[in-house]
């Protein structure tokens, strides 16, 4: 625990013990674990002399943050109005048929999360889904399946093969 | 080159003579290739296509001096990416990673244009060599993205070198508080992001009110989907804004500015962030601005991915760590906002439109545009256009110009339907509409609004119901759930809409949804709410037809909503491939080899999967 409390310092420090800065103190905890362990939010509500039940209604009220831990590869899926238009509620589904992931969740294989955000501000490549920040354009429910599978490391692959 | 960086310009004086050599330097190396990276060309692959020019650069040891500069977004996005190669302005478009070489050896290095990658005018056929022989191009007019495209944005150098921070030392000798915000005044400069409110009153409100200190506000929490202007600025241009800021700032008598970014932009936190370093050390920003005793320094938040958050108070709230939630306006913020003191907030453009103002002088802006809106205002031009992408046009030009000259008509010959501006809180303009002027009166007359400059354009394949129900079931999940008619009356309408949709509506459900609208714009707490029901409302009042259709007749006019439209086959454009055949999961379809396939209605469960195979669009919705 002593390194975990070592790193809730470094970031508290980071914003001179700001209770204002809660929010990035927390985005920047989150990129450090992955996600929110409640042991870290305690001990960073207690640091910062706030409840946790604040911590908690801040984690749980927006939407980028997230209390249990994340699959390997980041998989955002843009629902904003032209997306949508264009036919990534079909993306959607098939990604959610095929991995067994709903939006918000994580495969059972912990292969990727798989977030459905509002508009990640492409709208003019349209429908656009983004793997570990690299943007994908024009973007089709087979395409994107394609895409994903391509996340299975090799050996796995190989391994999967030999297993059918 | 001389290095400027980490040396504080101690008055104005000594600025203007470092420009006079930044604007010499980058004359004498008169060769610049500019790749644009924002975020339709980035998804294009234009990262690698800047690495490769790089190398060749770097490859070619010959005498020449070539600059590779990334540039924020240039706003054909559809085209992209876009490379331009100076001398010549040469406008190249759809770049691949093959065409650099040639780029490089023929206009690079040889001033020769490589034709093939020219933009072809559609109406004429001609080949565009520069931009501004593009229509999407010559009929904008640039004022907040006037150096999108051209300035490489994480270099204050050149933002200085094109005549960035001209207006900061002007402000700051030669003006005082009063003086700017009389002169943005005259430029008649309303929000931006939204509402439309005078920014000079604002201003003069938060410098008249009591209470110290007093905070300004960058809002860069673009949430609205389909939006990504403000996103353009902060990445293509983000010294306008810190510029525009710091100008506001001095007007005001604040010191402290926060830019809060939305959690989806990090290369706008990345490109902000880096620019306020880069301003500080140059002396900029921080402690006595070019010697001034004028101090102001601005930190960056992220949003947590919460839509209220674009909400002036839901957005001081989270600045203050706590959950986004709004509270009633009968105090302004600019008396009582961020820590209950004087604060003033606007969004990203209006910010970017100052530096403009201060150079050109009121006026000037206020010769643009139309009696109660001026300047120019940038609009993400998306949907079933024919040229997607971010363009800025002179307020008063009507929609019918945007969609056709700009936008270059709708694709694939269909036929326009309606155009959706202002976000989740507009509304859809149809055709009759088309010739309304834009600007912030008028379109909030069509039952629409400006809102931050989202324009969606749709065919006559878009179900409106759909698309009401699309924006309702946003609206629904983004309310906080601070007050009941947001929180429960938003979901009574999905729910209404959900079953007129699936061809459950009955024939009172359309007034149900005018009365619950009606209760959530008089009785909701913020913006947000009260204006909720205006994707609904304005979908019934030009597409009443529509929703009719879905409830007495069972039928979606445009074949969107599942179950409210049949597959079929049509038996003269059938090939009998048997491919539909194959992939029907329901063995649904029927017919051997040179026979027309046929759908057994029975079976088919209308997954659309036949129609998706079809090679040869033999299978029809009717």
């Amino acid at each position: 625990m002593a390194q975990e409390d070592n790193l809730i310092e470094q970031i508290v420090k980071r914003y001179d013990g700001d209770t204002g800065m809660l929010i990035p103190m927390m985005q920047d905890l989150q990129s450090e674990c992955g996600y929110l362990p409640v042991e870290h939010l305690r001990y960073l509500g207690g640091r910062l002399k706030v409840p946790t039940s604040r911590l908690y209604a801040v984690a749980t009220f927006y939407s980028s943050f997230r209390l249990a831990p994340k699959g390997l590869h980041d998989v955002t899926l843009c629902m904003g109005t032209v997306c949508y238009l264009k036919g990534a509620p079909k993306i959607c589904e098939a990604i959610s048929r095929e991995f067994h992931v709903e939006p918000g969740g994580t495969t059972p294989d912990r292969l990727f999360t798989l977030q459905a955000v509002n508009c990640v501000g492409a709208c003019a490549v349209a429908p656009v889904m983004l793997v570990d920040g690299k943007y994908y354009e024009s973007v089709t429910p087979a395409s994107a399946l394609e895409i994903l599978q391509e996340l299975y490391p090799d050996e796995d692959t190989v391994e999967k093969e030999t297993e059918a | 080159m001389i290095e400027f960086g980490k040396r504080r310009l101690n008055n104005p004086e000594v600025l203007e003579r470092v420009r006079d050599e930044l604007q010499r330097q980058f004359n004498s190396s008169s060769k610049v290739v500019r790749v644009c990276t924002g975020p339709g060309c980035a998804a294009k692959g234009a990262s690698r296509i800047y690495e490769l020019f790089c190398e060749a650069v770097s490859q070619h040891s010959i005498e020449v001096e070539v600059t590779t500069k990334v540039v924020g977004c240039h706003g054909l996005c559809e085209c992209g990416p876009i490379v331009i190669v100076q001398p010549g302005e040469i406008f190249y478009q759809r770049v691949e990673e093959p065409d650099v070489p040639e780029i490089f050896r023929e206009t690079v290095l040889g001033g020769r244009v490589v034709q093939r990658l020219l933009y072809e005018v559609p109406s004429t056929g001609k080949k565009a060599k520069k931009a501004n022989e593009i229509p999407f191009y010559n009929t904008q007019e640039r004022i907040a993205l006037a150096y999108n495209g051209l300035i490489d944005p994480t270099s204050i150098e050149d933002y200085i070198a094109a005549g960035g921070y001209k207006a900061l030392p002007k402000a700051l000798t030669m003006m005082s508080p009063e003086d700017i915000i009389a002169e943005v005044e005259r430029a008649g400069l309303r929000g931006r992001g939204g509402g439309g409110f005078p920014t000079a009153r604002k201003w003069r409100s938060c410098r008249e009110a009591k209470g110290f200190p007093k905070y300004v506000i960058c809002n860069g929490d673009e949430g609205d989907p389909g939006a990504f202007m403000d996103r353009a600025i902060m990445e293509g241009n983000p010294h306008a804004v810190l510029e525009g800021m710091t100008i506001g700032a001095y007007a005001i008598g604040s010191s402290q500015g926060y830019i809060y970014v939305r959690n989806e932009y990090p290369l706008s936190v990345e490109r902000l962030r880096g620019s306020i370093e880069e301003a500080r050390e140059w002396g900029l920003l921080g402690e006595r601005i070019l010697g001034h005793s004028f101090s102001f320094d601005i930190k960056i938040n992220r949003g947590g991915g919460a839509f209220v958050c674009g909400e002036s108070t839901a957005l001081m709230a989270s600045l203050e760590g706590r959950p986004g939630e709004p509270r009633a306006k009968y105090i302004h913020t600019v008396e009582s906002g961020l820590r209950e003191k004087p604060t003033n907030l606007n969004n990203v453009e209006t910010w970017a439109n100052i530096p403009a103002i201060i150079n050109r002088g009121g006026e000037w802006f206020a010769g643009i545009g139309t009696e109660k809106s001026k300047g120019t205002k940038v609009f993400s031009l998306v949907g079933t256009v024919v040229n997607t992408g971010l363009v800025e046009v002179p307020m008063g030009i009507t929609l019918r110009r945007i969609i056709n000259e700009i936008g270059g008509g709708i694709r694939d010959g269909k036929r326009f339907k309606a155009v959706q501006t202002g976000g989740p809180s507009g509304g859809c303009i149809p055709t009759e509409h088309l010739d309304a002027r834009v600007d912030f009166d008028e379109l909030t007359k069509l039952g629409s609004m400006m809102g931050s400059g989202g324009m969606i354009v749709m065919d006559e394949d878009t179900c409106m119901v759909k698309v009401a129900k699309y924006f309702t079931d946003f609206l629904q999940k983004e309310s906080c759930g601070k007050c009941t008619p947001c929180r429960e009356g938003l979901s009574q309408m999905l729910h209404i809409l959900e079953r007129i949709t699936k061809g459950e509506g009955e024939v009172d459900e359309v007034e149900k949804l005018e009365q619950l609208a009606d209760l959530l714009a008089g009785t909701a707490l913020c913006a947000l709410g009260k204006t909720a029901a205006n994707p609904i409302i304005s979908t019934i009042r030009y597409f009443r037809d529509e929703y009719d259709a879905h409830i007495l007749d069972r039928r979606c006019p445009a074949k969107e909503c599942r179950g409210l439209f049949l597959y079929e086959i049509d038996a003269e454009a059938c090939k009998a491939c048997g491919i539909c055949l194959k992939n029907c999961p329901e063995d649904a379809i029927t017919g051997e080899k040179k026979i027309p396939h046929v759908i057994d209605q029975k079976k088919c469960t209308l997954c659309g999967t036949c129609w998706e195979k079809c090679p040869f669009t033999a299978v029809l919705k009717v």
